[in-house]
Order: structure tokens, then sequence, then C-alpha cells
């Protein structure tokens, strides 16, 4: 263990087997979010097969990713590898001539192997262009974890941004994938108070995408968004430091930090916000109940956990056993690490065994862990709430609080109801 | 490289967990980077099994890479044979740790671990999923039951006087398309038959059972594409006969009892009596009529594929217009079936040739594995699935087998479901203006669900090319006829499902005549000359 500067809360740091996705599961999101974009994996079958059993309960008529697998002759000689990649990306765009930006997404073996992508997507983005923009970045195991693969995505998209002139207007980043509603949402809030120049990235079309500039001034909506917040301040572009807009307390923070860098006066914040903080509570109210005095045991996956464990304990009173998270970066996450509870246990990093073994110990009333431990879990009598679904639903923002609750009260709702 | 959209099998390490899942007591080692312990969720998720895999991997990162990354496979081995006290373990590399080399079967042996630890060398880059489940059973076969071998020429021993005969199952894994109840239909077959079974396998049994294969008298192959390798060795080693028939339908159970019957000296009478397959009286029934000739179109992996073609063409009354497999290791045998029904066979692991072909034949049922479904959705075909790969629902909680007479069954009612009533057929053909059932509409027995005729923007891709989207008049340019709008309105008149056929045909009767505008004579005309 190891004692933090920032907050004293005790790290605990462990290596070994983990049983965390890859940052090639990001594409599942990311492809719907940017309706013109394709995102083609240059892996193994292996990377096709993670692919298509994440996604594969969807039945598409046109799924917007694809891999080129990687085949025992491009393993000869790189020359080769490079043709052959430009042969599969032709073929690709003469299939699907709508899209018009294309994601070179690296995985291990292509990283293993040395290939390099990022020179591929310049070459074919002169080839291509003007119609298709080629970016790449990596979504492999051996460097990204889960949703640390939109993180990498984002911060290739970064510098293909357009440059906002020196003498614009500040205006407002809001960087991480978030659901349209959510976005939705949120831009409302912000037009209520008077910021009007808002814009989203990833936006929803590749010909959308904000611009970014010394004026610009972005606020993370995710944890895990280490690399772009990094590209970002690289274009001049500064930070607006804040907890995560989950849950009512997460969101007031989040808008309050905004609000300020706008000079927004506090009684107009008060009066934009009050509704929703009443929502949110007026729904809280009830999750309360069910989940109180629950104790809760994250395993790391998305780098959501401190966020989620914060909000989990402070606005539905649960209690915090240990909560374990893929990566803790200090800095985007020391307003979370803030509010949390003396005393907790938080891991970063995993052998799955040994957190296993204290996980059963602890006898946890709710454990957050992915698909591959959920039902063995369960089997073995512990409750769980499976982790990607956090990912896949709307839960940020005051009107998605009571649902985000409800993701964790749900288990034990129907534990407590069947009789079989 | 190869452009894939969907992939038939998983890589070949995939095929080595389904071994090892569905067995007990087996350990499995995988060097593989982070990421890689998504396989778990195929069985925890898709099988909806109640443990963790048997499985261990090193889930090394890219600052491991350099000298340490054999390190984290040694201790993760040690580790994992302590903690778990397998009777054996199997140890491998996945895609990425081949091309790093650090040869856990080496490793493994320098560790002097208490137990067998099998090295497997799976070639990730040549083989996938099928060919590395087969690999890990003939490895394990040969590795744990070899020892107990007799001297080369040794003759079997005759069965002692009294002792009933016995025979060993092999091929179900974990994983495996309705693995589960087949085993259980097939037992119960052959106890019928009074032969026991001795082992079933890789499904339930443990090393120490692999080590008594040899003890049987003979063996059934019931998956050909993982157990027939190891089949052929026992053959060669014990001197085991093995069932070369598959049991998928009532004529293949037949055969398969007469053959198995032979194997054990026993008196195949007592199964072959048995009355509980309905299939003979429900595809008989005149209910059953409008079934004949429907076209369909077939794809699975070899075993499933060549099976259903025979159940399709003999026991529904179908018409095989196509036949395929993405199974290469056993394309010969889908070959020579796909002469029997008079086509050629589609052998590929290309999702898109098999959408393409799909398209062009305008079958009225696709019989295919959860990919086919995504093509048929998209073509708005009726489809039913008969191989792996599957999903979730194909696991289903009630007893399901394909195999046997109770699998028989099944068959029939899976088929038969997604294709229109009769009754509503004949309507359609009659009335079609009616606002609620109407050819787009799909059959009403399956609600809601339409065909979906309105297709996303990816509709431009030249696969997406079907039947009834009404060519411009513009293709005259290419020599092509065109329809006029007399008989485009006939055309309509035409049940959907068979309404691509008829397109086709009579394009293919007016190009062969130089007809360059079709009228409605010339759709009659070519019906006519094509008959139906």
């Amino acid at each position: 263990m190891s004692s933090d500067k920032l907050t004293d809360i005790p790290v605990l740091r462990e290596r070994g087997q983990n049983s965390m996705f890859c940052g090639l599961t990001g594409i599942i999101w990311l492809h719907r979010k940017i309706q013109d974009a394709f995102f083609l994996i240059v892996g193994s079958r292996t990377c096709a097969h993670l692919m298509q059993s994440a996604a594969g309960v969807m039945i598409f008529a046109e799924p917007r990713f694809g891999t080129a697998i990687i085949e025992e002759r491009d393993l000869a000689g790189l020359a080769d590898a490079n043709e052959e990649l430009d042969r599969v990306v032709a073929r690709l765009l003469e299939r699907r001539p709508d899209i018009r930006m294309l994601f070179l997404v690296g995985s291990c073996p292509s990283e293993v192997i040395k290939l390099d992508l990022e020179r591929a997507a310049s070459r074919l983005s002169q080839q291509h262009q003007p119609q298709v923009r080629v970016l790449s970045y990596s979504g492999s195991g051996l460097e990204t974890a889960f949703t640390q693969g939109e993180d990498t995505c984002l911060a290739a998209l970064v510098p293909e941004l357009p440059q906002a002139p020196a003498d614009a207007a500040p205006d407002l980043l809001v960087v991480g994938t978030l659901a349209d509603v959510v976005e939705d949402q949120f831009m409302r809030l912000f037009t209520d108070m008077g910021i009007t120049r808002v814009q989203f990235l990833p936006a929803r079309n590749s010909r959308e995408m904000p611009a970014v500039g010394p004026n610009t001034r972005y606020i993370l909506a995710q944890p895990f968004l280490g690399d772009t917040a990094r590209c970002l301040e690289q274009r001049g572009a500064t930070r607006i430091a804040a907890p995560f807009p989950l849950g009512e307390e997460g969101t007031t923070r989040w808008l309050k930090a905004v609000a300020d860098t706008f000079g927004v006066a506090g009684d107009r914040f008060d009066q934009v916000t009050a509704p929703g903080i009443e929502r949110a509570r007026r729904g809280m109210a009830r999750m309360r109940e069910q989940l109180a005095g629950k104790r809760l045991f994250m395993l790391p996956d998305s780098q959501l956990e401190i966020p989620l464990a914060r909000f989990l304990h402070r606005e539905a009173g649960m209690e915090l056993l240990e909560i374990g998270t893929p990566h803790l970066h200090r800095q985007h996450l020391a307003e979370e690490l803030a509010l949390l509870p003396a005393g907790t246990t938080l891991s970063e990093g995993q052998h799955l065994d040994k957190q296993l073994d204290r996980c059963r110990a602890a006898r946890p009333d709710v454990v957050v862990c992915g698909l591959g431990l959920a039902n063995p879990l369960e089997a073995e009598g512990i409750t769980t709430k499976w982790s990607i679904e956090l990912v896949f639903t709307p839960i940020q923002g005051y009107d998605q609080a009571a649902d985000l609750a409800e993701l964790f009260a749900r288990p034990l709702l129907r534990k407590a109801k069947l009789r079989v | 490289m190869q452009l894939t959209v969907w992939t038939y099998e998983g890589p070949p390490h995939v095929g080595a967990m389904r071994v090892a899942t569905g067995m007990e007591g087996l350990h499995y080692v995988i060097h593989a980077p982070q990421g890689d312990t998504y396989a778990d969720l195929l069985f925890t998720m898709i099988e909806r099994r109640d443990k963790r895999p048997p499985v261990t991997y090193t889930t090394f990162k890219g600052r491991d890479l350099g000298q340490d990354t054999a390190e984290l496979f040694m201790t993760a081995a040690r580790e994992a044979c302590e903690r778990f006290k397998p009777q054996a373990m199997l140890v491998s590399s996945s895609c990425t740790a081949e091309l790093i080399q650090d040869d856990p079967g080496g490793l493994a042996k320098g560790l002097g671990l208490p137990v067998p630890a099998i090295p497997l060398e799976l070639s990730s880059y040549q083989r996938k999923e099928n060919w590395g489940a087969s690999e890990t059973f003939y490895q394990l076969v040969r590795g744990l039951a070899g020892p107990q071998a007799p001297a080369p020429g040794t003759e079997r021993p005759p069965r002692p006087e009294g002792q009933r005969p016995r025979c060993n199952i092999l091929g179900p894994t974990a994983l495996g398309f309705r693995h589960r109840d087949d085993i259980q239909e097939i037992t119960r077959l052959l106890n019928r038959l009074g032969i026991d079974v001795h082992v079933t396998a890789p499904m339930g049994a443990t090393p120490v059972d692999i080590t008594r294969l040899g003890e049987a008298d003979f063996n059934v192959v019931l998956y050909p594409e993982i157990a027939a390798t190891a089949a052929k060795w026992l053959e060669r080693m014990f001197k085991q006969p093995f069932t070369k028939v598959v049991p998928i339908g009532v004529g293949a159970t037949r055969e398969f009892i007469a053959e198995v019957a032979a194997l054990a000296g026993v008196d195949p009478a007592p199964a072959l009596e048995d009355g509980d397959s309905r299939l003979p009286w429900y595809s008989r029934s005149v209910d059953s009529n409008y079934l004949t000739g429907k076209r369909v179109f077939i794809f699975g992996d070899a075993t499933h594929a060549v099976a259903a073609a025979r159940v399709a063409t003999e026991e529904f009354g179908f018409t095989v217009v196509g036949l395929g497999t993405y199974s290469r290791e056993f394309a010969r045998e889908v070959r020579e079936a796909a002469k029997r029904y008079g086509i050629e066979p589609l052998i590929t692991d290309d999702y898109l040739e098999v959408e393409a072909q799909v398209a062009e034949l305008h079958p009225e049922l696709v019989l295919g594995t959860q990919m086919e479904r995504h093509i048929a959705k998209r073509l708005g075909v009726a489809c039913a699935v008969i191989s792996a790969p599957v999903h979730v629902q194909d696991f289903p909680a009630r007893y399901a087998p394909q195999m046997g007479f109770g699998g028989a069954n099944v068959l029939f009612d899976t088929w038969v479901h997604p294709l229109m009533m009769g009754l509503e057929e004949h309507l359609l053909g009659m009335f079609r203006e009616d606002f609620e059932f109407h050819a787009e509409a799909g059959p009403s027995h399956l609600g809601a669900s339409a065909p979906a005729e309105t297709r996303p923007v990816a509709a431009t891709a030249p696969a997406a090319a079907t039947a009834d989207t009404p060519e411009p008049e513009a293709t005259a340019a290419d020599g092509e006829p065109v329809w006029s709008p007399e008989a485009e309105k006939e055309l309509r008149k035409i049940p959907f499902f068979v309404r691509g056929k008829a397109r086709r045909n009579t394009e293919r009767f007016a190009r062969e005549r130089g007809i360059s505008r079709i009228e409605i004579d010339t759709l009659y005309d070519a019906k006519a000359h094509f008959g139906r």
C-alpha cells in the first residue's frame, strides 16, 4: 500500500491476471455516436471474434465496424502488409461510399509486429481525400483497457479539429461520449444559463467536429480521458476541474464549475438547476430506501468506479468495501477523491484471484463486475451488477440519477422477489 | 489480410477453451494480452455457465513486453496449479503471444509441475476455432490415453461374457450447438439398444476419464469437426472402430442405429421400433403439403449443413438451392453432398460471399448460423438456425436436441415456424390489397415482426441489391431488359417470397430472347417456360 499525496487515501496496487476488456470494445458505442465513421480494426481473428461476441446480439443490417484479419502471409514482410491494408480499405470504401471518416484501429498483433498505422492513415488519407479522412489509434489490450479505447480515439481526433481563432470568444467543449438525450439535456441547461457557445466531442457527425483553440474551456464528462485532455491542452485549451456529472450532487458541481468559469450569476444558476435538483432528489428518495446501508464491492472495469462509488455512497447511502479501478488519474479525479468517505479501500490494477478472495471474504451485498464473473458469482450466492451496462446506458445528469441508482437496486430487488 | 464483418469461427485458442471448459479437473493456462479474457463471457453469458471457465490468462500489457513475459507465464502457471489443483493442464499462446514466442510448452516443462502439462501449438494465423478444439482434444487423448495403449499389433481382447457392450461418445464440448441435449438423446438411444456409455468426452469428462477411453468397445463420433482426429488415433492405437453416420434427422438416426448395432453386435430393432419421432407423420399430414418444393439455402458447419440438406429434401420435401460450409477441413463432404442435389457448393468463411449468394438465389428459407440471421433479416427471408456460431437464444432452457428422434421433432417445429402458414399464403395469393395482411407485412403468426423493406443508407452497398428494388430505366443502357410499369405492377401480385425468383427468371427469359422491354405477356411467357 502506498499513500496518496492528494487525498491520503491508500491505494492497493496489484499485478496479475485481470479481467478487463481491451480498448477495441469502445468501438461498440463510438460507431453509434459518430454516424458517418467506420472503425476498421487491423488485428487477428481474436479481435474480430471479440467484437462480434460483444456486439453480436444486435442483428445488423450493416455494421459500421469490421476487422482486417492479419494472415500468415502478412507476417512475412511489412511492405506486403501495407499493400494489403490499402487493398482492404479500397474494397471497404467501395462497399460503403457513405463513410466519411475511417479509423484504423491498432490491436495487440498489429502493435507487436510494429505495423505503422499512423503512417498508413496519412497515406490513405491522401489517396481518398477529400471524401474520406483516415485516422488511426490504438485499441489494443497492450495499451488500453476498455474505455481507454475512447480516450485514444478522441485523442487521435483532437489534432484534426479545426483551429478556433485566437481572438474568438471563450467557448465550452464537453468531452466524452454521452447519450444523445443527455447531451440535449446539458445543452438546454447551458443555454438557460446563457452559455451558448457549447460544443461536444465527439460530435454526432465527422463533418461537425468542434473547433479548438486557446480560448476553449473544456470539461470532461467521462473520467477516462487522460490522453484526450493532454492533446486538448497542447492545442491551448484549458480544463475546467470538476467531479463527474453522476447523480444530483455530481451534476450540480459539474455544472457549477462551468457556470463559474463563464461568470454565470449565482441566483441564475440556482434558478436553472433547481427543477433538475428537485426531480433528481425526488427520484433518489425511493432508491435510497432500497440501497442505504448495502455494502458495495467494485471490480475494475471502466474508470467510472470512483465517481459511481461517490454517488452511491453520498446519495444512495451505500457502504463502500473495495473500489477497484483499472487506472487512477489523480488529477482528473482529485475532486472525486475528496468526496469519498475516509477509509474507502481503493485498488488500482488487478490480481483477479486474490481480489475475488477478498470479495468472497467481505460478503458484499452488491458486486459490480464484468460479464465473465457475474454469473459465476451469482451462483455462489453473491448479487452482482454487470458493469458494462453502465457504459451503454444514459446515466449522467439530473434526470438519469434515479435510473443510475436503479441499475444497482434492480439486482437486489430481483433477488428479493424470486422464489425459485 | 482478409476484410471481415463477421467471423464464423473464433481463433483456435477459443476451441481449446471449449474443450477445457467442457471438462472437469482440467486447467488451461493461456499466454495472452490484457483483454483476451473476453472469451470467458462466451461461456458465462452465451452458454450461461455458473462457473468461471477453468482458464488462467497471463494478461500481459505493453509495458511487460521484453524480458519478463516468460516470467509472467511461469508465475501464472504455477499459481493456477496451486490454486485449482487440476489433474492435468493445457498450456498455449494466443495470437499475440504466438508473435512474441515465449514457448509456453517449454516453460511449463521447466516448472516441474506435479501434473501433466500438455502443450498446444495452435497456429492462430492459419487455423480457427473448430480446428483448435479438435487439435486440443487429440493432444489430450494422445497425451493421457497414449500411455495406456497396448503394444502395436496387439489384437483387442474379446468382450468378457455377460458384459454389455460399451462405447465412448466423442465430440461434445462447451459452447457446442445443442451438445448438451444431443448427449442425452443419444445416450438414451444407446441405452435402448443395450449399449453402455463408458466415457463422454470432452464434455463432462475428467483427465482421468480420458486415460480410460481405450477400455470401450467402440466410439460414437457425434461431431466430426471436433472428434474425428482423436477417433482415428484411437482406432489406430486401441483398435476401436468409430461411427461415421451423424444421427441428425429420422433417416440418419435409423442408419446410425443400424451402424451402432452392428459395431456392438446387438439387435437394432428395439431402438428402431421406438415411436417417439413425430416428424414423419407431421411431414406427411396434409397441412405440410405446401412445404413441397420450398426453396431452401443451407449454410453452417459441414456436419450440420450436410445433415440439414438431407433432412430438408427427404423429410420436408424442400428443394435445396444452395449448400455451403465454413469448415474448410470438411469441404469434401459438402462437395459430395452438393453433387447429390445438383448444385455448386459454397466453401467459404467470407460472410459477404454467403450474403451475395443468398441474394442471388432468392431462397424462401435460409437454414444457417447466427450470421445468416443477419443476412436473412436484411433480405427479408425466413430463417432458422441449424449450426454454430449461435447466440444466447440458441442455448435454450428447454430440451432441444438436434439429434435422434427427439431432435427430429425439434427440427420440424423450428424450420416450419418462420415460414408463412399455408392458409395465409393462399389468401395472400388471392387478395393483395388487404390493409393488414399484405405481402410486406410478414407472416402474421410471427406478430409484428415484418421483414424490413426499409433499409438504412447501407443499401447502397452492391451486395444489398435485392429482388424487390425496382431497377431504374437507365439499366437499359447495359443491354438489360426494362420492365414496363404494367409488368412491374403484375410482378407485385406474385407472393413476395417467390417474387425475387420470378423477377430473375423473367429477366433471364427476356435476355435470352433479346426482349428489351418486359410486358405482362413476357412475365407469363417466362412463367410457362420455367414452370412454377
